[in-house]
């Protein structure tokens, strides 16, 4: 992203914080791009003759003096096949040492779409994760992140996930991403043979904060372009949005507006719909979907970064360890696919809905008698089987370890109903018991 | 408003939405304008006039404008425009039809049409000339979907009129004349079947407006048994995300016998939208055999369009309900979620640098919320006809906490209160309704009684009273045997349990997604409460504890297999007989 032809230059900046820095000047559009003392900046703010910039990289160094050029336009990405294999900056800029991208100029952070012009989501994706497939299945245009404590490998399960799920483009937007995860996905893709299927833009620890509120815009333009352009179907990996959502604060509390609950921006909820909404299933074929990673400060979803991203996403995959397997499982209870309707039991055999409750269910009742058990209580026989159901459920189903296919992960659940309890402790419709419960 | 020439004025600040204007004549609180950029034209609406500075929320991303871009003033607030063709349509915010619009991306500045110009309508006259008319009298009548649809005289008109002539039956366009008015002042007014209503402001054209008094039937057993929502009732489901607040509000705009259903999408999701426009055109009213969309408006403002205009949405659902509620119809209003229009205020008055109030929301957003809730209400019309809006808002409070002023204010408006349960949820008892936390005012009101015990069963108020009591005994009894242990009570206290989890799983809980069980008619209801107290009122024998649990779920497993049955089938009385054998083995003989 560089400056075009003559631009008239500015040289007298009159207010300069941490994110910020404000000058006169004339002519001036709304959310244009600038660059300021050789940095990045973008228009936020007009009063009068008044312009407020906000300098991606950060203002440390900039001078009062510092020379100020405007665009003339907001930031864009330029858009062709031969974004595929690349890795870029926040800017969009090649990290890999290849050549500039050509193609079509397009801004980022573009209109949304007309819901009239949305199609259903109905085509599942199969990761082979029991915990995924099974309880919470996924769908193509659909927008769902990992709820994760900062220590647990979501960045392995979303690159397990991408890999698996048949995309035409992976494409990753990593913000203040450790070097060691961001080349970590690199070698997974890498030994996977995807390279070619993968669009990274990557801000990471070592970057400047602000300049990671670009990155999910550039993701998703490119994203738009594959889906729309191209009728791709389209995986967008958003990882970790809670840095993205931080940085939205530094730059609202550089800029004086009142923070709501958490220190957040009053907006947090319209600024990251924006981001997820932009999954979605095109009339044509194409898709794109979003898998984000927000991560927990201590398993908190109260906070309003999680809170608010749960308010839009259709829903959400816990990762926890579970102590008495000794693996990270995905959580049945606070997990969520909201949009898991439109396939199971349509796409997936018929009894999938009901398999699924039952589980849970059960699995809730070993969790009451856990509770029971630590209390101090005898347990009775119904609650001692829950236990054991509850433990081979999670480590035959619920570990991020199984790699089978639905049919297999409903005959298991079967199987492990028909050996712990009776058909009526397990409440299921009466067909399908007749139908799938194990003989002998 | 002012009939002069159009205020101008020049972009003069930016601050996201917020766009300051510099004007050059009058401009009024909530003026509508339009703001030049390149070659398009950007709605916005004045929410705040200081000496010449016009601040305007602009209904579009504001990227690009500059200082100096020409703004045009309107003379009018924001309007919905009101005639035949609104049902089955899909509007934005601000009440443009989105199929309207060309292209897979909306386009800033493409504002299409609300009414069908084009469309022939069946019209049939009402009035005759001679006849002394004032606004909302019914002048003539189209059928728009099977529904009468009448065209009165225009809300804004004042005083009475005079039927001057009415055209005779035939087809008509919208904006063709049906009949010329006669004022006091002599004039004539010409009368066509569209007219405009600035959303802001309540149409209260009827002659009365008494305390809702009949039972609006959802098929929501939780509902209608133990919280009921009336004609006309407000109500209001708070819930944290993923608790089953959007399943709820589509199952009622499913399954509500009313006559029309308005949904207001508000700053929630575009898929859920897309839900229903895929699936409403396929399914059908029960009631009337109907295609559901053929009574069914959408109002889509989703999170990811502009945010004054998710404002806007509700005003214009509600307008667009007051509208048809003037034609005798019984309305359902429903607004997922109120909590996006709060936040959406939010935004603006941030930007406003106006003192904010708690969680910085604006000091009067109690007041806001108050005034919009009263809007909805049951009307006897001056004709003596009878109208309804029964209004349901979601609320989506911040982590779940119902101690904040999105919720706290609509609880001191709303009659209703389905406060949904992160733990329900997560045990997956949907829909996720906390059956003791919640409750319906309406449930108190002596005509309201009196209404269920003619239209239900005499002693249904009763019955309902002792489920209630028998939910909070039983919810007791659970945290004794909690605190205590299974054997550290008495066994009557397993059974006090279990015969509200009897209640709880059988008539509280209800599948969303399966044909039968998610729709039940109210005299099935009364079935099934009958068939759970004649369980409660029952003496079992049991010889420990350990007996209780086993037993009560194989009951409970029968009931439900009764509840997905179609009522009264075949399937039904079996499992029925197969429950009276369950409950004979250890009926205490008397
Ligand atoms: N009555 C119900 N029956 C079955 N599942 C339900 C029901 N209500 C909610 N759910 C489940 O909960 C999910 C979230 O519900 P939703 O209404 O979207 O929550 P909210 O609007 O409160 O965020 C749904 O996708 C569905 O899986
Ligand atoms: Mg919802």
């Amino acid at each position: 992203m560089s400056g075009t032809a003559f631009q008239k230059i500015y040289t007298h900046i009159t207010h300069i914080t941490k994110a910020t820095c404000t000058l006169k000047a004339t002519g001036v559009g709304n959310e244009e791009l600038a660059l300021v003392h050789g940095r990045l900046a973008q228009v936020v703010k007009i009063m009068g003759d008044q312009v407020t910039l906000q300098v991606f990289a950060g203002t440390e160094g900039i001078p009062s003096n510092a020379e100020v050029v405007f665009f003339n336009r907001p930031p864009a990405l330029k858009v062709s096949e031969d974004l595929a294999g690349r890795f870029f900056n926040a800017y969009g800029d090649p990290i890999d040492g290849g050549p500039a991208v050509e193609g079509e100029e397009r801004e980022i952070g573009g209109p949304s779409v007309n819901p009239v012009r949305r199609r259903q989501p109905s085509e599942l994706i199969a990761t082979g994760i029991a915990g995924i497939d099974l309880n919470n299945s996924l769908v193509t245009g659909q927008k769902i992140p990992f709820f994760a404590d900062p220590d647990q490998p979501f960045n392995q399960v979303m690159a397990m996930v991408a890999l698996r799920a048949k995309a035409d483009k992976i494409i990753l937007g990593g913000m203040g991403l450790t070097n060691d995860d961001y080349l970590y996905y690199k070698n997974v893709f890498e030994n996977a043979g995807a390279l070619d299927r993968i669009i990274s833009f990557v801000n990471t620890t070592e970057d400047p904060p602000v300049e990671r509120l670009l990155v999910p815009d550039m993701a998703l333009t490119a994203a738009e372009y594959f889906a729309v352009d191209k009728n791709e179907k389209v995986l967008v990996l958003l990882t970790d949005m809670t840095l993205y959502a931080d940085a939205l604060s530094i730059v609202s509390n550089r800029m004086d507006q009142i923070p709501s609950k958490d220190s957040m921006p009053g907006s947090l909820y319209s600024d990251l719909a924006k981001i997820y909404e932009k999954a979605v299933q095109f009339p044509s074929g194409g898709s794109i979907t979003i898998i984000a990673v927000t991560t927990l400060s201590g398993g908190d979803i109260t906070h309003a970064i999680p809170d608010n991203t749960g308010y839009i996403t259709e829903g959400q995959l816990f990762l926890r360890r579970d102590t008495d397997i000794g693996k990270v499982i995905v959580d049945p209870f606070r997990s969520l696919s909201r949009l898991k309707q439109l396939v199971i039991g349509k796409k997936t055999r018929e009894d999938h809905p009901q398999v699924m409750n039952a589980a849970v269910r059960l699995y809730a009742d070993a969790a009451n008698a856990k509770t029971k058990l630590e209390n101090g209580f005898d347990l009775t026989d119904y609650d001692q089987r829950t236990l054991k159901f509850a433990k081979e459920y999670s480590d035959k189903l619920l570990a991020i370890d199984v790699n089978i296919d639905t049919e297999r992960m409903l005959d298991t659940a079967w199987e492990l109903f028909a050996r712990h309890f009776s058909q009526a402790e397990v409440g299921i419709k009466k067909e399908f018991v007749d139908k799938y419960w194990p003989k002998n | 408003m002012k009939t002069t020439a159009k205020t101008t004025g020049k972009v003069s600040g930016i601050v996201a939405n917020l766009v300051i204007v510099e004007v050059d004549g009058p401009v009024a609180q909530n003026e509508i304008c339009y703001i030049r950029h390149d070659d398009v034209r950007l709605m916005a609406e004045v929410i705040k006039v200081v000496g010449n500075k016009a601040y305007t929320q602009v209904f579009e991303s504001t990227r690009g404008l500059r200082p100096g871009n020409a703004v045009e003033f309107e003379g009018h607030m924001l309007q919905a425009t009101l005639g035949p063709g609104i049902l089955s349509s899909i509007y934005d915010g601000l009440m443009h039809d989105l199929h309207e619009m060309t292209g897979v991306f909306l386009k800033r500045g493409e504002y299409t049409r609300a009414l069908d110009p084009d469309k022939l309508w069946d019209f049939t006259p009402l009035a005759k000339p001679g006849d002394t008319v004032e606004a909302a009298d019914w002048l003539g009548e189209v059928m728009e979907n099977s529904i009468p649809h009448r065209i009165m005289v225009p809300f804004v008109f004042e005083g009475k009129y005079t039927v001057k002539s009415v055209v005779p039956a035939g087809q008509y366009k919208v904006n063709d004349t049906i009949a010329v008015l006669t004022g006091k002042d002599g004039k004539e007014y010409p009368v066509t079947m569209v007219q405009y209503w600035p959303v802001k402001k309540a149409i209260k054209a009827y002659r009365d407006k008494p305390r809702p008094f009949k039972l609006l039937q959802t098929g929501v057993r939780t509902i209608d048994t133990l919280n009921p929502i009336t004609e006309g009732g407000t109500g209001f489901i708070p819930g944290p995300f993923g608790s089953g607040k959007t399943v709820l509000q589509h199952a009622l705009s499913k399954q509500a016998e009313a006559d029309i259903v308005i949904v207001a999408a508000c700053g929630e999701r575009a898929n859920e939208v897309v839900e229903l426009f895929v699936e409403f055109p396929e399914l059908e009213d029960p009631r009337t055999g109907r295609k559901l969309m053929e009574r069914t408006t959408i109002i889509a403002n989703t999170s990811n369009m502009p945010v004054a205009a998710r404002e806007a949405s509700v005003y214009t659902a509600m307008t667009i309900a007051e509208y048809y509620r003037s034609m005798g119809h019984k309305i359902l209003l429903l607004a997922d979620s109120t909590s996006r229009w709060a936040q959406a205020l939010r935004e603006m008055s941030n930007r406003m640098e106006e003192l904010p109030g708690p969680d910085a929301f604006p000091m009067d957003l109690p007041a806001i919320i108050s005034n919009f809730y009263s809007r909805a209400g049951f009307v006897y019309l001056k004709n003596g006809h009878t109208g309804s809006i029964t209004f349901i808002g979601t609320v989506s409070p911040a982590g779940g906490n119902l101690k904040e002023p999105v919720t706290e204010s609509t609880k001191k408006v709303a009659r209703a209160f389905y406060a949904l349960s992160q733990q329900r949820a997560d045990s997956k008892r949907y829909p996720a309704i906390d059956p003791i936390d919640s409750y319906s005012k309406y449930l108190e009101y002596p005509e309201v009684q009196e209404t269920l015990k003619k239209t239900v069963a005499d002693n249904w108020v009763d019955n309902v009273m002792q489920m209630k009591n028998i939910l909070i005994r039983g919810k007791e009894a659970a945290e004794q045997i909690n605190i205590l242990g299974d054997d550290g009570v008495p066994l009557d206290y397993h059974l006090t349990y279990w015969k509200s989890e009897v209640i709880d799983s059988i008539i509280l809980q209800q599948d969303a997604f399966d044909n039968i069980d998610s729709n039940t008619p109210m005299d099935r209801q009364r079935y099934m409460v009958d068939k759970v107290l004649e369980i409660y009122n029952t003496d079992f024998e049991f010889d420990s504890f350990e007996e209780v649990n086993p037993y009560f779920k194989r009951m409970i497993n029968t009931l439900k297999q009764m509840n997905y049955s179609g009522f009264m089938s075949e399937e039904f009385k079996r499992f029925e007989e197969e429950l009276q054998n369950i409950i004979a083995e250890r009926k205490v003989q008397s």
